[in-house]
């Protein structure tokens, strides 16, 4: 005699009907450790299990960076155009409309101002899942006006590097992108404004040969890939086997690239600090 | 507490009293003026020993396993404000030469200078404050952004020289070197360098241009280390005394010869047996130093290094 009996064979309820968990209730880190969401979210998107810096986007580093989450953002409304009519798998501005409606996001980079422990910061923030991070015009042109803003205000300015490189589907206007942002950047330095460079998981291709290799300080998390070609491409081309931690960001820093790796929780102390020292005034509390 | 061979008699009467002081404590026999008596006697071998220090001696001081090194320096300077800063942004952060902002009082300070380690692992790591051409490349780069923000610079010079490697005559020793003394020559910033342990030669001299240079009093400061002279001037590792006398590497005689600005005192029994009175004596020697820097403006700082160090030599004729 069973416990249980079912009355008839096989499964009867409808998938409707099944209970799920509803989804992003746990978070699985790379290892393999299972983290609450929301603990995740207050341990600043990072795995209280293993260290592991989950992969964040502007919303989460504006939260992170300014004053109760308070900033101005600015140029909103830039959007991409199709000046080439590119066509890949996808016509190009069908791809933009797709990436828009599943982000909500204009393009691949948000800039905002706002306080950082009380005083003005300008922030531009790239968003991996818009196209990978890509760099099209619209990027390169919101890097540049973010860098005017804190040109014009003095303001000390940081780039939040997270992209796959230049966007293929504006081709050499996209390549055009590196040499407008360094040489915004160039103006920057010549009116002595800081400028932070944090390079985040992943900062590849044309982001690192330009504005996320050029900071004052430039900063990264730990474990975060950064190269210029992919470790893909590099083994494909080379056919070399690539060594242990290669492109990491403890690489970079070994091989003398990053002026230092900070967790997530103390970011926000460490631009401050830098900030303060950097332009001789009293250090912030 | 290690002891140098010419310090075994301070060490000797220290055991002493160490011991007298046992007995005290453990018996009821009354030690208070034995001790007494012994303390009188170290003091008096301490200011005996350390009054007439050989230059020989006084290397073996500066190379003392216990002495202050860079970073202790620097935290002790600027504790919790202290931001270490890596890299040369070409090939490696060299860990034989450290770097960062820090503040005395509200000033911030580019600091930089070479690291040696205090036990093996540590010295291994730190190639034993032998910097490769990253590592003045990386202080260049540091010095640079020291000049396009206004900060002074203070530079803490401690090395046996640059590593001679092969690897680091591939990537240009002699180059990096010429080129930071060179911009030092003309950085718009005040530069205080001190030297707090070796000065040894063009190692020392990378990060060793600055409107003034200060040693403590048991540095050394020569072309040379005494070890290196002896072999090739007398062809034997055997006559490194008389290579100390010979080189006049003192800071009294570097001082003497106008080779450096002024001497920073050290506590009897060197930089080591009293910390906290020689970071003091470094903290205050570079406010001072800074405080006569400051006004002037960039012009007239490079104008009076240019000066400074156009004066340097000896000749007739």
């Amino acid at each position: 005699m069973s416990w249980f009996k079912r009355k008839e064979k096989n499964i009867q309820t409808s998938t409707e009907e099944k209970k799920d968990t509803p989804k992003g209730l746990w978070y699985k880190s790379p290892t393999g450790k299972i983290v609450d969401t929301k603990e995740l979210e207050q341990n600043f998107y990072v795995s209280p299990e293993d260290g592991y810096h989950v992969r964040i986007g502007s919303k989460e580093y504006f939260e992170i960076l300014f004053d109760d989450n308070k900033y101005k953002e600015l140029d909103t409304k830039l959007e991409s155009k199709d000046p080439l009519k590119f066509v890949d798998t996808k016509k190009y501005p069908d791809r933009l409309k797709a990436a828009q409606e599943k982000t909500k996001l204009k393009d691949a980079v948000r800039t905002a101002v706002g306080k950082s422990k009380g005083n003005n910061l300008v922030v531009a923030c790239m968003d991996f899942t818009f196209i990978g991070g890509s760099m099209g015009s619209v990027v390169g042109e919101k890097i540049a006006r973010a860098a005017d803003y804190a040109l014009k205000k003095k303001i000390p300015f940081m780039i939040i590097s997270k992209s796959g490189g230049a966007r293929m589907m504006e081709a050499a206007l996209s390549l055009m992108q590196l040499a407008k942002t360094s040489a915004k950047l160039a103006q920057l330095a010549e009116a002595k404004v800081p400028y932070i460079s944090l390079c985040t998981d992943p900062t590849t291709g044309g982001t690192t040969a330009s504005f996320a290799m050029l900071g004052d300080i430039n900063i990264s998390e730990p474990g975060a890939l950064i190269g210029f070609a992919g470790p893909r491409v590099v083994r494909d081309t080379t056919g070399q086997e690539l060594p242990e931690g290669f492109q990491t960001s403890e690489f970079l820093l070994e091989h003398g690239f990053l002026d230092f790796i900070t967790h997530r929780k103390d970011l926000k102390d460490k631009v401050n600090l830098y900030i303060d020292l950097i332009s001789n005034q009293p250090l912030r509390e | 507490m290690e002891y140098l061979d010419f310090e075994i008699p301070i060490k000797e009467l220290e055991e002493q009293l160490d011991k007298c002081q046992v007995i005290g404590e453990e018996s009821d026999v009354d030690v208070t003026e034995t001790c007494k008596q012994i303390e009188k006697k170290l003091k008096e071998t301490k200011k005996d020993i350390y009054k007439n220090l050989t230059p020989w001696q006084r290397v073996q001081l500066s190379r003392h396993p216990n002495r202050p090194y860079t970073l202790d320096y620097i935290k002790a300077l600027c504790g919790d404000s202290f931001l270490e800063l890596h890299g040369d942004r070409n090939v490696k952060d060299d860990k034989a030469m450290i770097g960062g902002l820090g503040k005395i009082g509200d000033q911030t300070y580019m600091f930089i200078g070479q690291q040696k380690g205090y036990n093996t692992k540590t010295r291994q790591y730190r190639n034993f404050g032998m910097a490769n051409p990253e590592g003045y490349r990386k202080a260049l780069r540091l010095m640079k952004s020291a000049e396009k923000f206004g900060l002074p610079i203070v530079t803490f010079i401690d090395t046996p020289g640059a590593y001679p490697g092969l690897e680091a005559e591939e990537r240009g020793q002699g180059e990096a070197i010429a080129r930071n003394i060179l911009e030092m020559s003309r950085l718009k910033v005040p530069v205080i360098c001190i030297v707090i342990g070796e000065g040894a030669s063009g190692g020392a001299l990378g990060i060793g241009v600055g409107d003034k240079f200060l040693m403590l009093e048991n540095a050394w400061f020569s072309v040379i280390s005494p070890e290196n002279c002896s072999s090739i001037l007398w062809r034997s590792w055997e006559y490194k005394e008389q290579a100390a006398d010979a080189l006049k590497l003192t800071a009294k005689d570097s001082k003497r010869i106008k080779v450096i600005d002024d001497i920073i005192k050290e506590p009897l029994g060197g930089a080591h047996s009293d910390r906290e009175t020689t970071f003091k004596a470094v903290r205050d020697a570079i406010i001072k130093n800074y405080e006569e820097l400051k006004n002037l403006s960039p012009k007239e700082l490079v104008n009076k290094r240019m000066d400074k160090y156009a004066n340097m030599g000896v000749y007739k004729g």
